[in-house]
């Protein structure tokens, strides 16, 4: 098969996943999952929990701009189509739909529907470039927006639905502060280890070539186009599942979930949080999620979105890769200077 | 599958790599090529020579399907290719290096290689990390020691000296089992010993892959290939061996402007 038969030194073997066992990752770990022991419930649902949804929507953001160079503006779109999936053939008290399947089947056909959503939206998209795929996207995530806020059939329009529920399961009802905590942590930090194992996998790898260079993937041997739709199916599962614990954590979900605010939100956050490593969205996510939380406190209920947007404007102009940035520019780093350079 | 890529090298043998019918391209009234014909057999190795704008790369790029040719029908190894993607030309065996180098700024050198020998085989959608005993990733050591990049195996493609990216170039073409390789001025802004280096490296291509080289340097061209076609406004207008195409008084007086004894 070898055009080449002289067999270079077969690389030393490496450890197959080792950005994984780091101190960083183990006192990361040791903090969130004491977190809930030292927080009050508000601390832990309203700041916890919920940072680490938003962390995860922006998450497949980060997939797709970080490691793909397609930044999607209808990310909160697809997640808040997994939110109206677990409204319609789940339970509600709007007196429509509310199918009343159990959890584990709504959970997968959520999760399952807004993928394909997704890919179908990748399958858009991915016909444009740079601007143009934020701008389609926009425009998908704002058609998105006007039709559920009009569609009283399915989407029971204006009000949406509310009553939603997370189940009782093992005797346990999944709302309830520190259980809904950790779930939102498992399931985030599951979403984030695959995407931090993935990334150096084949498909990661040929999602990063791709944003570097279509033109020679296609001349070494690759569909560009199918890998794109890929990753925007894989963003879509992602968001999806986070759009089921948007679902329980608001016991709603209306257009406004998924309005044109909340979509620049998660850009927001992506950014503000650094798209180099899956760590950035949750960053930022936590970051955005204390200041919406405060600064109502600080700034009054009419200027707190002036506050976020300053923020913004000073992470965004001082370190183009956000927090990340510049935890990499002024952070402890024993390993810096290292290596690179040839 | 290693049988079927077995049988259709086969089946190849006996008919031309390459065969251009009547292939024209224009870009609105801008004739960049036109009624190209041309028969390269398997093994055979062809430099087209031409002045900048001869549309050599144009060639090039209606060979690959980067664009289609606006007329005419291409042929590989006896299969009309000529509506087809790109990539599926690829996986039949056709590679090309570009002009211009276009690699992978933020991937290391291995795994560039690693893609492109994977971009040929099954598992392109694989979520799973490649160990060091892949068979993808084993071709890819192998020519990186080929092309004499071993050293930079793990240095990021973005921070590799001009030189060495052209190399990088070369590697990517022939990962898989390359049939046929468009080499598109390989030699381009390369130091005297990289010249050397690059002259060994085409002249240690097995025998059985052809290729054609665009080159504007007659020492490399000249010395790598054993068949020359000159190209003109988009025209062929003359081939012949190496000797015929160095004395022809009207090639040098087109592409070497004249005055060369």
């Amino acid at each position: 098969m070898s055009l080449l038969t002289e067999v270079g030194s077969p690389a030393a073997s490496r450890p197959h996943f080792p950005e994984l066992f780091t101190q960083g990752h183990a006192l990361l770990g040791f903090v969130l999952l004491v977190y809930p022991a030292l927080a009050s419930d508000f601390f832990v649902t309203q700041i916890g929990a919920y940072s680490l949804i938003v962390g995860l929507i922006a998450l497949s953001l980060m997939v797709l701009a970080g490691y793909g160079g397609m930044v999607s503006m209808a990310q909160i779109t697809i997640a808040g189509a997994a939110a109206y999936v677990v409204a319609i053939l789940g339970d509600n008290n709007s007196g429509v739909h509310g199918l009343g399947w159990s959890w584990w089947i709504v959970v997968p056909v959520a999760a399952g529907s807004a993928s394909v959503l997704s890919a179908i939206f990748g399958w858009i998209a991915v016909r444009t470039e740079g601007i143009y795929t934020i701008m389609i996207t926009l425009a998908i995530a704002t058609a998105c927006f006007y039709f559920t806020q009009q569609n009283y059939a399915l989407f029971n329009g204006f009000p949406g639905y509310s009553g939603l529920r997370a189940p009782t399961v093992l005797g346990v009802y999944w709302r309830d502060p520190q259980p809904f905590y950790y779930l939102c942590l498992t399931v985030a930090a599951i979403g984030y280890v695959a995407v931090l194992y993935a990334a150096r996998s084949t498909f990661g790898l040929t999602l990063q070539a791709i944003r570097d260079n279509p033109r020679r993937m296609r001349a070494i041997g690759f569909d560009v186009t199918a890998h794109k739709v890929f990753a925007w199916w894989l963003a879509g599962l992602l968001a999806g599942v986070a759009g089921v614990l948007l679902a329980w954590f608001n016991g709603r979900v209306s257009p406004g979930t998924i309005a044109v605010a909340p979509a620049i939100n998660i850009l927001v956050v992506a950014v503000i949080g650094g798209l180099r490593h899956p760590i950035g969205p949750f960053v930022g996510a936590l970051v955005v999620v204390v200041i919406q939380t405060f600064a109502i406190d600080i700034v009054g209920a009419e200027r707190f979105n002036t506050l976020i947007g300053l923020f913004f404007l000073v992470i965004v102009f001082i370190s183009p890769d956000g927090i990340l940035g510049l935890w990499a520019r002024y952070g402890p780093h024993p390993e810096r200077d290292g290596k690179t350079s040839g | 599958m290693a049988s079927s890529i077995a049988a259709s090298r086969l089946q190849g043998t006996g008919t031309n790599a390459l065969e251009l019918d009547n292939v024209g391209r224009h870009f609105g009234a801008l004739v960049a090529l036109s009624g190209i014909t041309m028969r390269i057999a398997a093994g055979a190795r062809r430099a087209v020579l031409g002045s900048n704008g001869a549309g050599k790369t144009t060639l090039f790029n209606a060979i690959t399907g980067d664009f289609l040719p606006s007329y005419g029908r291409i042929r590989f190894f006896g299969e009309d290719i000529t509506g087809l993607a790109p990539q599926e030309r690829i996986r039949r065996g056709l590679r090309r290096t570009y002009q211009i180098s276009q690699l992978f700024r933020n991937l290391s050198v291995r795994d560039s290689v690693y893609l492109a020998c994977r971009g040929v085989s099954n598992g392109r959608f694989s979520l799973v990390r490649p160990g060091a005993g892949d068979g993808a990733m084993l071709q890819a050591e192998s020519i990186l020691h080929a092309v004499h990049l071993d050293a930079e195996a793990d240095v990021l493609v973005g921070t590799l000296s001009h030189g060495e990216q052209r190399q990088l170039e070369i590697a990517l073409a022939l990962a898989g089992a390359p049939r046929f390789i468009l080499f598109d001025e390989p030699a381009a802004g390369l130091s005297p010993t990289e010249r050397r280096d690059l002259i060994e490296i085409l002249n240690a291509l097995p025998r059985h892959i052809g290729f054609v080289i665009i080159e504007h340097d007659l020492d490399v061209a000249l010395r790598v290939s054993d068949y020359v076609s000159m190209m003109h406004n988009g025209r062929l207008f003359k081939e012949g061996t190496p000797e015929e195409i160095e004395n022809d008084a009207e090639v040098q007086q087109i592409y070497l402007g004249g005055g060369h004894g």
